[in-house]
Parts: structure tokens; C-alpha cells; sequence
């Protein structure tokens, strides 16, 4: 590893991994696989707990906010280790000079989604630097939920067997491109939201209906692609999927095409990947597709015996390939 | 979505893989020269359409890959200087150099910022009147013109902090070296976007002199696997031609006016290819009137030569003699975050694109 923490470490590709590992789990000893939230047990209870630390530039884009996304990602961080998210607590770092009127807006925009998510905000903590020492606001929060015993084995993938479906609730994206438009003033003829939701009650109401969901995951930094070889990593089998039936919008396509970028391993905050059991696929899609957050929702592959412990991309034009890991920061094509 | 999506249907696929593998009749290969060729075949998945007896192998297309260690070196040195801000496009940034790189100098605090035009670089240079800006011009016919441009509009507004550092190449001297040095081929895949530029007419050279045809492709499985149909059928009737499959997008004579640009701002100067050393007359340097701008003139810097890592094979890889899994380095020492020769570190470099899709298949 370098000498120097440099951006590639936070793009939550194979650089942030091996940060983790080499870092963090040396200094602190967290237990294998790692999953996005912890499960604590005291007394024959189990809750969850998970952290996140939100830098978006700029704290303001089409579809959300600072804000809104430090919400949704502690709600959706819980959600998907099977948990029902409870409690929030947020820490706020602030550049002097922040306008007052946005830092209304931001929090009030949190109180909104937090109501949507039926999660309380209990506690927080503010700091203000100088101008300069941290780039307008910076926002941590922290999430916990409880957690029934009969879901403890989504978040580790335990019960994941050849031939369990794999799905995600729609296209694939929206976010990343929607901050990349803000942040360099792209117009698009057609507007790119970010997709940012709390999907907790979507989440609620497949599990609630079906015992056969064996993982989900949240498809955020690294995208599909990242998620998909984490889990690679995690089991002894292989995965394969099938490029034309994951959901991309036109416009994420069109800026994708231009751009360079492989939607795969583009970040979503409202988009989440189910491994469920073989036969369950069609309820799961069913209860999806009825909720505005699911609506566009898709199989998209399958857990399977050969390849193991890798990503098979069955590619749009009919070939297959290696769907990788993704490394470094997406960067534009030179030629 | 339009324009993207006739190129990919799959019955058309289907019929074309169908055709290829009714026309073949010996084994082939044929070499694409373009680094966006290379990623979209393995993005694709295309040699998995193939018969086995067709051959598709990488040559020297990405402009990354072919770029010297002394051109990273400079612009680090550069780097190191407080008055300078440095302007690249994003994948040269990862470029080793023979000590650091532009993203290590980045980390360390150097000032050094990805842009996607010259005309970005420029802008930069106006908002930033005390210190001077270095845009790292890299690529072949396709963006050498943006540059051309750039350095115009310089010149007509009077700038006196910017500057550029050029390695811009042009394509036909290399495919003629790799021919002359004796890469055995059956034809080239040539590049649709040089070529949108150019016209078609630079690759007459190849069937007059060197009894090979070339197809100039488009970059969407249907170009791609139409092409490879055409360059089979030209081996089987012994007809080699320059044919072009992109038409939509070139034409014999190209962009008259981007050429304009081009010869107007460069001319043609020797220039060192990693893997092939100095080709003569196939690199583009500022013309005498537009000096003023060039990095080299005006802030020169000495660059010590460096080696290469000895066990890095990058040069036969370039020359389309070895595959990257032949390469001792491959997937062990050398893989995309940790680049020992640049066919690693591009998107586009054939060792990238073969880590990134074909590893351990």
C-alpha cells in the first residue's frame, strides 16, 4: 500500500478494502465477513448498529441533499441486514461562513425523512471549523435497530445456496450521475434525479411476506458491480448476470455511453440487491413492483455451481466476461 | 437507446457470428490498433462470439500505453513547483513514473487537476492569472485537434500562463513499424475515430506496401463483428483493401477542418513509443509561431533516462507478440492499482482490459 492515503481509497472499491483490512480491522479486530452493519446480542436480544460518514459535493442535487442522503444510507444500512431501523445520531462538522439558511434546510429535510422512515433522531453533536479546514459540511451519522432472530443470516449471506435468484428494485445510477451533472453543471435534456429513499418499509414488506430472502445489500459506493464481488468473495459460489435485464435510464445510458462510465459500478442510495431462494423470485418481484420505490424492479441473475467465488457478465451482445471488482476512481476516456 | 442500441441487437449479432463462422476457412489474425477497440471487444465479450481459429490481438492504440516514463517524469517535476498547475486528462494521472506518480505528487500536495479539454485547461489558466498551467496534451489524431484549437485560442487571447507539454502521436508510423519488424497479421482493425479525423486514405499505405487489408471499425459489437467478417472475407478472396465499415462516421477524405487546426498549430517530429522506441515522424510538436506555449521551451526541465523494469513485457504485448497472461508480472506484481508497465494503467491498455475481463478464464 502507499505511504499516503490518496482518493482511490475511498471509492469503495478493492483500495478501500484493503484500507480496511490493513487498517481498521488490525487496529480493532472486527469479526469476518464484513457487513455494513454490526450484530450486537445482549440478553438473547439482537439489535444492529451501523455508522456513516457523508461528504457529498455538493450538499445540494437533483432528487436530495446532505442531509436526506445521511438518512436514508443509516436507515438502508440497517434495513438491509434485516433489521428494523429505531434510533439516529448525527454529528455535524461545519465550515465557518456556512449559510445558516442551508444548514435549516438540511436538517429540515432530515426531520422529513426521518418522519418517512418512522426513525427518531436522538442525539447529535456539532463542531465549526475555520474556513477552508473542511469543505462546506460534513455530516456522520450513526443507526441502530432490532434486530428478530430469524433474519440474522441476510446480512452474512449464510443461507445462500446454487440457483438463488438475484434482484434489485430498479435502475441502476440515477445518484452518481445526478451529483456528477450538479457538481460540473452538465444539463441533461432529460433531468437525472438521484434516487436517494429510505427503503425500510419496501424492505419490511418483502421479508414480512417471504422467509426465502437469503442477502441483501445496499448497492451504494462500487455500485452493483462491488456489491456482487464482495459477495463473490464471501461465498464458495459463483454468480452470473445477465447485462440486459439490470434496468438503466436512458439518460444515466446516454451519460454513461459519453462519459465512459459502466452503470455497474456507479453508486445508488436507493437501490438494493435480494438474493432470495429459487421459486421465490416472482412473490419477491411481485411485492416490489406494487411500491413507487420497486416499481422498476428486475431479475437479474443467479447464484450459480460453476465459476466459483467469481462474477460472470453474460454481456448484452450475447459474449460473457468477468464482472470486477471495481478499482481506482471512474475516470474519463482519454481517447 | 438511439444509435446504440441497432449496434447491439441480437439478432443481428447472431446473424453476423453465424457468417463469420460459415467464411472461415484457415486460421486468422487480425490486430486492432485502438485502445477503445480493445475495451469494447472485451467489454463485449466478442472473442467469446468467435471461431477459434480467429485471432483478435491488442497493437499499440492506447495513447497511455505507448507513453514514455520521461514524459510522467517531466510533468512531475513540473508538478513540484509551486507556481504550476498541472491539467491531464484523468487516466494519465496514474501513469508510474520512475519514482512516483502524478496521483501520488496529487495526494502529496501538488496541484494537479483532471479536465476534459484543453478549452478546461484554458479556463483554468484565465481564472488563475499567477501561476502557470501545463496541460498534458497525450493522444493521437483524435485529440490532437482540441489541443490545435486550444492553443489558438491562446494565442488569439494573449495568454502568457499556459502552456503545453505534448506527446500527441500520430497512428500509421507505429502500425508500419510493428508490420516492418515482422508482427505476423492478416489484417488490421483499424481505428473509426482516427480515422473520422484523417480519412480513410492513411491506411492506403497498408494493402500498396504491405499486401494487408484493413477495415476502419465503428466501436459497437455489430462494427466490430462485421468488420472482423470483412477483413476474413478479404484474406479468402486474397483482396486486401482499405474498407470502411464506420461509415456513418468516416469517409475517404475526414474532418477537413479539424486537419486544418492540426497542421496549422503541429508538425511532425520524431517521437519516442514505450515499446518501440523513437519511430521518426510519428509525433506532433508545436510549430515555431505557437513556441511561446510549448513547456519544453519555456521551462525545460532534465529528465535522467530510465529503465524499464527488465521482467516487463509491455513492448511485445504493444507489438501484438505476447498476451498479457504471458507476462511473469501479470495479476501478481503488476494489476491496475499497482501498474509496472502503462498497458496496466489505461482503461484501455490491453493488460488492464485483460485483468479486468479475461482473468483466469
Amino acid at each position: 500500500m502507499n505511504n499516503s492515503i490518496s482518493l482511490n481509497h475511498g471509492s469503495g472499491g478493492k483500495q478501500t478494502h484493503e484500507l480496511i483490512r490493513s487498517v481498521f480491522v488490525r487496529s480493532f479486530g472486527m469479526p469476518e465477513p464484513l457487513t455494513d452493519s454490526a450484530i450486537l446480542k445482549k440478553a438473547g436480544k439482537a439489535f444492529v448498529l451501523t455508522t456513516d460518514a457523508y461528504v457529498v459535493d455538493p450538499i445540494f442535487f437533483p432528487g436530495g441533499n446532505i442531509g436526506k442522503l445521511s438518512v436514508c444510507g443509516t436507515v438502508n444500512d440497517l434495513a438491509v441486514s434485516g433489521a428494523k431501523p429505531e434510533y439516529i445520531a448525527c454529528s455535524f462538522v461545519i465550515e465557518e461562513g456556512f449559510p445558516l439558511s442551508d444548514l435549516i434546510a438540511i436538517t429540515g429535510s432530515m426531520a422529513e425523512e426521518a418522519m418517512k422512515a418512522d426513525v427518531k433522531i436522538v442525539a447529535g453533536d456539532t463542531k465549526v471549523v475555520g474556513k477552508g479546514k473542511c469543505d462546506k459540511l460534513f455530516i456522520t451519522t450513526s443507526g441502530t435497530g432490532i434486530l428478530n432472530n430469524e433474519r440474522e443470516h441476510i446480512s452474512t449471506g449464510s443461507r445462500i445456496k446454487t440457483g438463488d435468484k438475484l434482484i434489485i428494485n430498479g435502475s441502476l445510477g440515477n445518484h452518481s450521475i445526478a451529483v456528477l451533472g450538479a457538481r460540473n453543471n452538465l444539463s441533461f435534456s432529460t433531468p437525472v434525479e438521484s434516487d436517494c429513499a429510505s427503503l425500510n418499509r419496501l424492505i419490511s414488506r418483502v421479508l414480512d411476506k417471504c422467509t426465502e430472502v437469503h442477502f441483501m445489500r445496499d448497492l451504494t459506493r462500487g455500485g452493483l458491480a462491488g456489491v456482487l464481488n464482495e459477495l463473490a468473495e464471501m461465498r464458495e459460489e459463483g454468480i452470473s448476470v445477465n447485462e440486459h435485464s439490470v434496468p438503466v435510464d436512458e439518460p444515466v445510458r446516454g451519460v454513461c455511453e459519453m462519459l465512459g462510465f459502466d452503470p455497474l459500478y456507479l453508486a445508488n442510495e436507493g437501490k438494493i440487491l435480494i438474493v432470495a431462494g429459487a421459486g421465490s423470485e416472482t412473490e419477491i418481484l411481485n411485492i416490489l413492483r406494487s411500491d413507487p420505490l420497486g416499481k422498476d424492479s428486475a431479475l437479474i441473475g443467479e447464484i450459480t455451481a460453476e465459476n466459483k467465488r467469481m462474477v460472470i457478465l453474460n454481456t448484452s451482445a450475447g459474449g460473457s466476461r468477468i464482472l470486477d471488482m471495481p478499482s481506482g476512481v471512474q475516470l474519463p476516456r482519454i481517447c | 437507446m438511439k444509435y446504440i442500441d441497432e449496434y447491439r441487437d441480437k439478432g443481428l449479432i447472431m446473424m453476423l457470428t453465424d457468417r463469420i463462422a460459415r467464411s472461415v476457412k484457415r486460421d486468422y489474425t487480425f490486430m486492432e490498433v485502438c485502445g477503445g477497440h480493445t475495451a469494447a471487444i472485451h467489454r463485449f465479450g466478442i472473442p467469446s462470439l468467435l471461431p477459434e481459429n480467429i485471432k483478435l490481438i491488442s497493437g499499440p492504440g492506447c495513447p497511455v500505453c505507448v507513453t514514455g516514463t520521461d514524459f510522467i517524469d517531466k510533468a512531475i517535476i513540473y508538478s513540484e513547483r509551486e507556481d504550476v498547475i498541472i491539467t491531464t486528462f484523468g487516466d494519465l494521472i496514474r501513469v508510474p513514473g520512475s519514482a512516483s506518480s502524478l496521483e501520488k505528487q496529487k495526494a502529496a500536495g501538488a496541484d494537479i487537476r483532471v479536465v476534459f479539454s484543453g478549452l478546461e485547461a484554458l479556463a483554468i489558466a484565465k481564472s488563475n492569472p499567477g501561476q502557470k498551467i501545463i496541460f498534458l496534451g497525450i493522444g493521437f489524431e483524435t485529440t490532437a485537434p482540441g489541443t490545435a484549437v486550444t492553443i489558438k485560442q491562446a494565442e488569439k487571447e494573449h495568454f502568457d500562463n499556459f502552456f503545453l507539454l505534448s506527446t500527441h502521436k500520430v497512428m500509421p508510423p507505429a502500425m508500419e513499424t510493428l508490420v516492418k519488424e515482422g508482427t505476423k497479421l492478416d489484417g488490421f482493425i483499424c481505428p473509426g475515430h482516427v480515422a473520422a479525423v484523417t480519412g480513410s486514405s492513411i491506411f492506403n499505405f497498408l494493402p500498396e506496401k504491405y499486401n494487408l487489408g484493413c477495415v476502419i471499425t465503428g466501436f459497437e459489437p455489430t462494427d466490430l463483428l462485421q468488420s472482423v467478417l470483412m477483413l476474413t472475407e478479404q484474406v479468402n478472396r486474397n483482396d486486401p483493401r482499405v474498407e470502411i465499415q464506420y461509415s456513418r462516421a468516416v469517409t475517404v477524405e475526414g474532418n477537413i477542418a479539424a486537419q486544418k487546426h492540426m497542421k496549422e498549430v503541429f508538425k511532425p517530429c520524431d517521437a519516442y513509443w514505450r515499446g518501440f522506441g523513437m519511430i521518426p515522424e510519428s509525433g506532433m510538436t508545436l510549430r515555431e509561431c505557437f513556441e511561446k506555449f510549448d513547456a519544453d521551451n519555456f521551462m525545460p526541465v532534465p529528465v535522467i533516462p530510465h529503465e524499464e523494469n527488465g521482467m516487463c513485457i509491455c513492448a511485445d504485448i504493444l507489438r501484438g507478440l505476447k498476451k498479457p497472461d504471458e507476462c511473469p508480472l501479470f495479476a501478481d506484481t503488476c494489476f491496475p492499482e499497482n501498474p509496472v508497465g502503462a498497458c496496466m494503467v489505461s482503461g484501455e491498455g490491453v493488460c488492464n482490459t485483460w485483468y479486468k475481463y479475461k482473468r483466469a478464464r
